[in-house]
Order: C-alpha cells, then sequence, then structure tokens
C-alpha cells in the first residue's frame, strides 16, 4: 500500500474542509494510507512568504520537510501552492549542499535537522501516476455525466524544467483524470491562464485579479462547462469567492470532491455547505 | 527632446545576485515574456521593461512601482524563455529587496503577520472549527496550531531569519 505523509496548508483545513475530508475519504478507497505531519507550519506560501523573505520561506519549508523526513515518507499535498513550496524547497536543499548547510544552522536553534532526502508530490499526480486512471475507473460507484472545465493552475506544472509532470501549455493528465469519473473535460480557450490569486496579486490588487478570473469565467462558460474542477485550494477560493461579484455562479469542485462524489461520499462530508457558489449535485 | 532622468545604483548588480537574480544578465530583450504575460494585458506591468530596469541597475524605481507586485507568478514567461532566464526568481529576489528596505504594501503586511502569529495564512475560528467537527475531523488540525511548543520552534526560526522587522 502506498503510504505518504499528508501535508494540509492553510486554505484546505481553514477554509475548505471539505477538500481535506474528501481527500482521506478517496485515499482509503483507492488504497493510499495518508499519514498527518504533526506540528506543521504553512508551507510557507510562495507568492508572499518568499516574495518576502527567501531566507524565512526555505528554513520554514525546510522545518516541514524535516517532520516527513523523521516519519520516514514522501510528502503528498492537496494545494499548488504548498506543491510548488515544498517541491522547490526540498529541489533546492535536496541538491545544494551549501544552502542545505545554511538551512541546518537555523533549524540546529531547534534541534532539527533536515538530511536532505524528502520527496514531494502533488495529491494528483500520486492518482495519475501511482494510482491510474484504470484502477479509479474501478473504484467509481457513481458515474457522472457532469461537463466539466479543469483547471490545472500554474504551480502544479510549472516550471516544467523541474517538475516535468506533463506538457505545460497542453496537459492531459487532468483532463484524462476527470474524465475516469465519466465526467467530459470541455475544450476552451487560454486553459492555463492563471486564477489571477497567485504571487501576492489577490493580496495587493484584487482588481486585476478578478479580471484574470473574469476571461477564465467568459472561456468556461462558452465552453458549456457545468462545473470548475481545480487541484488547488487556492484557485478554488478564488473563483468561488469572486464569482458573485462578476455575475457567475458555475459550482467549483477540488478534484477530491469531484472523486468524492463519484465513489459516493454524503453531501456534508464533501463539505459543500463552506462553498460560496452553491453546489448542486 | 523629452528624455526621462533615471537615477542609477551601480551597487544594485550585486545586491540582487546576492537575493539570488544573478541571471538577469542573460535576458537579451526579446520581449517574449511581455508578450504571454497574463498581468501585463490587464496592467501597465512588463515582464521585459522589469529585467531591464534591473540590468541598469534602476534600483530605486523598481522598488518604488506597483508593477513590481503585479506578476502572479504563473510562470508563462518563464516557460517561453528562449534563453531560460529564471524571471520568477528575479521577481521574488527583487520583491525580497523591497520588503527588506520597507517596501510592503499593508494586506501583504497582513498576511506576513498572520504566518508569524499562527504559523498559517489564513485564520482559525469557531465557525470552521464547527465545520471540521460536523465532519469527524478534528476541530483544530494537527499543526503548529494544535501545539504550542511546535509555534514556539517555528518563531524561533522566523525570528533566526529576520521575519519579525517584517510583521506589525
Amino acid at each position: 500500500m502506498a503510504k505518504y505523509a499528508f501535508f494540509l496548508g492553510c486554505i484546505a483545513p481553514l477554509r475548505y474542509p471539505g477538500v481535506e475530508k474528501s481527500t482521506r475519504v478517496v485515499c482509503e478507497k483507492l488504497g493510499i494510507e495518508l499519514v498527518d505531519i504533526q506540528d506543521a507550519n504553512c508551507c510557507p506560501a510562495p507568492g508572499v512568504i518568499k516574495a518576502f523573505s527567501k531566507a524565512t520561506w526555505l528554513a520554514a519549508a525546510a522545518r516541514n520537510l524535516a517532520l516527513a523526513e523523521k516519519m520516514g515518507l514522501p510528502i503528498v499535498t492537496i494545494c499548488n501552492g504548498c506543491y510548488g513550496s515544498l517541491f522547490e524547497a526540498a529541489h533546492e536543499l535536496n541538491n545544494n549542499k551549501e544552502e542545505l548547510a545554511e538551512v541546518n544552522k537555523v533549524l540546529k536553534e531547534i534541534g532539527m535537522e533536515y538530511k536532505g532526502t524528502t520527496q514531494v508530490f502533488h495529491f494528483a499526480e500520486v492518482l495519475y501516476k501511482e494510482v491510474g486512471v484504470e484502477k479509479i475507473k474501478a473504484a467509481i460507484s457513481n458515474p457522472l455525466s457532469y461537463k466539466v472545465a479543469t483547471f490545472y493552475g500554474c504551480h502544479f506544472l510549472k516550471p516544467s524544467s523541474i517538475k516535468n509532470l506533463d506538457d505545460p501549455e497542453e496537459p492531459h493528465i487532468l483532463d484524462d483524470l476527470v474524465e475516469a469519473t465519466g465526467a467530459q473535460s470541455m475544450p476552451r480557450k487560454q486553459k492555463m491562464l492563471c486564477c489571477g490569486a497567485g504571487g501576492g496579486l489577490k493580496a495587493a490588487f484584487g482588481d486585476v485579479a478578478k479580471e484574470f478570473t473574469k476571461t477564465n469565467l467568459e472561456n468556461i462558460t462558452a465552453s458549456g462547462a457545468e462545473y470548475i474542477i481545480d487541484v488547488c485550494p487556492f484557485c478554488h477560493l478564488q473563483f468561488d469567492t469572486v464569482q458573485g461579484d462578476l455575475g457567475y455562479s458555475i459550482p467549483v469542485l477540488h478534484l477530491s470532491q469531484l472523486y468524492g462524489i463519484a465513489m459516493g461520499m454524503s453531501e456534508a462530508d464533501l463539505g459543500l455547505s463552506t462553498h460560496v457558489v452553491p453546489v448542486k449535485l | 527632446m523629452i528624455t526621462t532622468e533615471f537615477k542609477v545604483n551601480p551597487e544594485f548588480e550585486a545586491q540582487l545576485a546576492a537575493a539570488g537574480g544573478a541571471d538577469v544578465k542573460l535576458c537579451f530583450q526579446c520581449g517574449t515574456c511581455t508578450a504571454g504575460c497574463p498581468s501585463g494585458r490587464r496592467t501597465s506591468y512588463r515582464v521585459r521593461k522589469l529585467m531591464r530596469m534591473a540590468q541598469l541597475d534602476m534600483k530605486e524605481a523598481i522598488l518604488d512601482s506597483d508593477e513590481l507586485w503585479e506578476c502572479s507568478t504563473c510562470y508563462t514567461c518563464v516557460e517561453r524563455c528562449p534563453r531560460q532566464v529564471p524571471i520568477v526568481d528575479i521577481v521574488v529576489a527583487l520583491r525580497n529587496i523591497a520588503v527588506a528596505e520597507g517596501h510592503i504594501r499593508a494586506n501583504h503586511k497582513k498576511t506576513a503577520t498572520s504566518f508569524y502569529k499562527t504559523g498559517h495564512t489564513v485564520p482559525i475560528n469557531d465557525k470552521i472549527k464547527a465545520e471540521r467537527k460536523a465532519m469527524g475531523l478534528p476541530e483544530v488540525p494537527p499543526t503548529v496550531l494544535a501545539n504550542k511548543d511546535a509555534m514556539d520552534q517555528l518563531d524561533k526560526i522566523l525570528d533566526a531569519t529576520g521575519f519579525n522587522k517584517i510583521v506589525e
């Protein structure tokens, strides 16, 4: 049985707990054992904390990596931001002994050490590569006929030079994953356009971020999609919270929630009541 | 003839390199970055211009600008750059310098302060605790939020790396 150290992050557990719950239920059904990383901190967020202080970002990320290293498990994340931060911090530290030594000077103050061995994976990556579409299809008890828009976000696949998961401009992983439920992924323009929230843009210039989201919503509507399926709670938050202002109401689901629906989870456990845009199943 | 006066700071090259932006010198100003930039389509941010300003050591003009904070770090420019300039890393390096010299927005300071105080960038409240409990999750997730000693550890890391100087 595949076993991972489960990194929760911030937005999933503290804003959309249904995403956390769905991930736990779906992983169990697919034979993936999740072990909570006790005492983890924010990844820390790449768009804000890394932009303010790279030294703080790297040391705090190293603390998370060291906690998983002690468990002897690779990390799985359910958020592109957490994936971006932890993957990139691990990439730097696992391949650069000088940087690792610098970070360990800081970790030493709290009696910790990071040896540089933790690997970091995205939830959708684990589903696609480790579980596989065929095994997922076999676990679907409630096949879906939704027309959906897949939303990859930015930090799942990019920068592709170090992530190497899929074509960063014309990917297919998430489309294959949603179609395993019977749902249909609708082709659309500018599929890889950023949601607008990242890089601290939402906090600094929320109206600009909203302009990104608006173009995405226009393209999604034109495609005939009835649901937005994301793999990042921050994209999820952006789509869920700004649609009202823009005059749209397309339900937003994290991939884990879509799978939860297709595997027969209850509406309460999916956490749909915490969504701003009502989700009708 | 109208000319624009700008101040250059020759020490900036070394400062930017130390912050992780040394590769800005690889940029040969083709503009592929600006052409694909979703923020550039909606704001006055021009990636190529920012890279040029960095090459020319126009420190003050960069640090004072709104444009420095209009990148959403989507990596479209990085994917398409024919010189493989790590543009997002350079933007991050420039932002690190800006913040270290006191250029930080109120909302960003708020996020930084939340991280400093709680270890997370999103607050916890009674409503979310009740929602978590209702779906069979622990009321408080098993992170630094649930363990004061772990939060103290994180605080030491944040103080040791100077984050206490950034927050409210």
